[in-house]
Parts: C-alpha cells; structure tokens; sequence
C-alpha cells in the first residue's frame, strides 16, 4: 500500500482515492489490462514522428491536401476583397524572404528583359519591360501573410492581372496559371484567382520600380494568397489545365494556399 | 459483463467522440507546436523533439488534416450532448456557492467525488471551459487559415495577428485541463476504465 500513503501526504482526497485503488487491486485483469493501455498510450506517442515517414501516412495526408484544395477552392468568394491598409501602416523595412539568402538574388538586366507567354493563350508575343509599364497601373496596400505566421503590410502596384489576361487572349475558362520565374522558383495558381481584382502583376513597390529583393522585374501580388504563392523575378507565365504543383507545393506545402 | 460495477456512466458515443477528441487534439497540439517554432508569437520555441511533423510543412499537413477530426468530431459531440439533454443534466445549474465551497474543499484536499455519475461544480466549469475554448480555438484557426474568406471572423478575432495570440492562448489553455485531466485521472483510475468500458 506505498501509493495511498504517498497521496495521503499531498492531502488529496483520501477516501475516494483508496476506495478507488482497493477496487482496481480488487481486479488484476485490470491492472493488466491498464499497463498494456499505458504503454501502447506512450508507444504510439513515441512512433508519431516516424509516422511521418511512412509512406501510406504521407499519401493519406497528400490526399487530405488535394481535399484541402477543393474545399479552398470552394470557400473562395470572388467577390471578397482583403482588407487595405493606410501608408501609415506599411512595414518597414518589409521583410526580405526567399527560399536562398539576400545575396543570392537574381540580378536581371532590364535590357535585354521579356516575359514569355505560353500555353492557352492567343497572343504568344514576349513582352518587353516598357510594354507592360504603359498598362493601366493600380496600386494597393494589402497584408502579406506568410506559411510560417508573420505577417507585413506593404504597398505594391501594377497592372490587375485579369486586365493582362484579357490582354494576351487567355483562356479563362482553363484551369491554372503557372509562373516561371529566374530563380528558378515555380509555381502555379487557380483560374478564379487569377482573376480576382486584387491580384496585380506587380512592377512597383512603395512607388519605386520593384527592388531585386521584392522580385524585380515583377512578382504577382495576391493579397488572398500565402507568401510562397506569390512568385518573384517572373520569366515566363503560362496558361493550361495540366497541374503545374510549384517549388514549395511540390515538397508538401498545401496547392491552394488561400487566406 | 453488465452489473459488475453498476450502472452505464458514459454513454456509447460519448466515449467514442472522447477517444477520437484524445486523436485530434494530441495531433492538433504537437504540429501546432512546430508550426508555432517557424515564426514564434512570443520569446520561446516549442524543443522540437516534442513537435509532430518532422518541418513545417509535414506539420502544417498534420495539422490540416486533424482540424477536420476536431471539427466533425466536435460537431457530433455538441449536437448529442445538447439534444440528449445530457448537456443541462449533468452542466446545469452551476451555483456560485457551490463554486466557492467546492473550491475550498478541493484546496483542503476534501473534495469528495464519490459518485462518479454526477459531476461537483468544479468539474461542471472545467468541461464547459474546454467546450468553450475548443470552439473559440476553431474559430481562431479558421481566421488563421483563411483570413480573407471569414471577415467577419477575423473582425471578432480582432484581425489576422491577433488570431495568433488568441489561438495560442486556446492552445495552452487545453494543454492546462487536459494536464489537470490527466492528474485526476492517474489519482482516481477507475475513471479511466468508464471512459472505456462506460460503467
């Protein structure tokens, strides 16, 4: 009887616990049955982190994902706009983030610079920087939220991205855009958001040309979707209805990504 | 089987949402944890040997597939608590007085819970207290997740940041009862078995 006198000294209550113990000492089956319990308890509490690397556990979970993206799919209201912030606002600095350090940023001559356009879309012509810079311009001072929590307001401009779909031709009806960009950072998005009237492909940030460090020549800008869905240093965008995945997506970061 | 030890306590689905509830919140705690590592609220990190998902990425898939566990599951719980009436049976009335009697009694060391079937005030607020949080904790996790699509939300919520702190706060409020739970547990066992067994 070591236990009930241990209790006793922590003045708990006395009466109930020993009835209690003296039922279970009562029923070995019991103390078995709740040792076996105990351990397989602790056991799979052990086990978790190596359930991750078990194959049928990861494909569960990617399916769940795919689910995931559906149902953002239809949570997603067109119309909804993200909140907009006064200058007063802004984050500053605003965070540099990237999957590489600040010294490993492209450095993209302006010059010799053009976007390509493929897949879907009518007019497959590239563009050059001064052509896109005389498309309607618009700006916007919108949060940035990222994967990991943090988030940071900032202030970015450029032309609506429906605008310059229309502009190429596109093909709305098809299912994604896809991004390529020169860090060789990939990634693709939903048509609907493509087309949503807060999604810029963006030139400028805080009403100077987009720094190196903010995704120069252009990143597209979507206040309703996660950091890593906001390519940077674009190269080539394309339309199509083949999955394109993305770099982070690809690793196992949900495809949709909303806010 | 029946009569060795009286009468049914826990009913059948009670003690299947509670066992599925164990599931989802241990997961829904240890990738939240690691989530929490990548960008900390506060001036500590989670140590990562206690964290589900191996990088943030795994957690966040963890974390996203047990939300829809704690939701269903939570739904399920509330509905048949509610229209069985078992909510305000055993709930309801909680007295101030007794809160405070029962209070002093458990400082002494006299709390007496000799009936397992029905619940002292203590007990009474600590359940309600995780009903209450367990839902604030969705809602939270909801403005997380999809701050744009739930305005309304994230205003209650007091905007995107603040969700945060207040699903954090959820989050270590659980981690308490269920620290607390699990105490009184390990000092009357036999309620480990109802939950099991029922009676």
């Amino acid at each position: 009887m070591k236990k009930p006198r241990e209790i006793t000294k922590l003045r708990l209550d006395e009466p109930a616990i020993v009835k209690a113990f003296s039922k279970e000492l009562a029923m070995p089956a019991r103390r078995e049955f709740l040792r076996y319990a105990w351990s397989l308890g602790s056991l799979s509490l052990l086990s978790g982190c190596a359930l991750s690397n078990d194959s049928s556990v990861e494909s569960m979970l990617k399916s769940v994902s795919r689910f995931n993206d559906r149902v953002q799919a239809a949570l997603f209201n067109p119309d909804l706009l993200a909140p907009t912030y006064p200058e007063s606002m802004i984050t500053r600095p605003f965070p540099f983030n990237a999957f590489y350090g600040i010294d490993d940023v492209p450095d993209i001559e302006a010059d010799d610079f053009k976007l390509a356009i493929s897949g879907m879309v009518q007019d497959k012509h590239a563009w050059t920087l001064d052509e896109l810079y005389k498309l309607p311009q618009t700006s916007q001072i919108t949060r940035h939220i990222c994967v990991e929590g943090w988030s940071a307001i900032g202030n970015w401009g450029g032309v609506t991205f429906s605008t310059f779909l229309k502009r190429v031709g596109a093909d709305t009806t098809a299912k994604y855009v896809g991004f390529k960009c020169a860090d060789d950072y990939y990634t693709s998005i939903d048509m609907p958001t493509a087309l949503h009237s807060q999604t810029l492909l963006a030139f400028y940030y805080d009403g100077q040309i987009l720094p190196p460090e903010y995704g120069y020549p252009m990143k597209l800008r979507m206040p309703t979707k996660l950091g890593y869905k906001n390519p940077k240093h674009i190269m080539e965008i394309f339309v199509t209805n083949d999955y394109p995945g993305g770099y982070w997506e690809d690793q196992g970061y949900n495809w949709f990504g909303g806010s | 089987m029946a009569g060795q030890t009286g009468k049914l306590i826990h009913p059948g689905w009670l003690r299947v949402t509670h066992w599925i509830n164990v599931v989802a919140v241990t997961i829904l705690v240890t990738s939240g944890w690691r989530i929490y590592d990548a960008s900390p609220v506060f001036k500590f990190k989670i140590p990562p040997d206690i964290t589900l998902g191996g990088w943030l990425g795994g957690a966040l898939q963890w974390h996203f597939f047990a939300m829809w566990l704690l939701l269903a599951n939570g739904l399920l719980y509330l509905l048949l608590n509610i229209f069985s009436g078992r909510l305000l049976h055993k709930y309801f009335p909680i007295r101030p007085a007794d809160v405070v009697h029962d209070l002093f009694a458990a400082l002494k060391g006299k709390l007496v819970h000799e009936d397992p079937a029905h619940y002292n005030s203590l007990q009474k607020l600590a359940y309600l207290f995780v009903m209450v949080v367990s839902t604030v904790v969705i809602m939270s996790g909801l403005v997380l997740w999809k701050s744009v699509q739930f305005p309304h939300l994230r205003v209650l919520m007091g905007g995107y940041d603040n969700a945060r702190i207040v699903h954090f706060f959820c989050m270590a409020g659980l981690v308490a009862f269920v620290a607390v739970h699990l105490t009184m547990v390990a000092l009357v066992p036999r309620t480990f078995i109802t939950m099991i067994r029922g009676r």
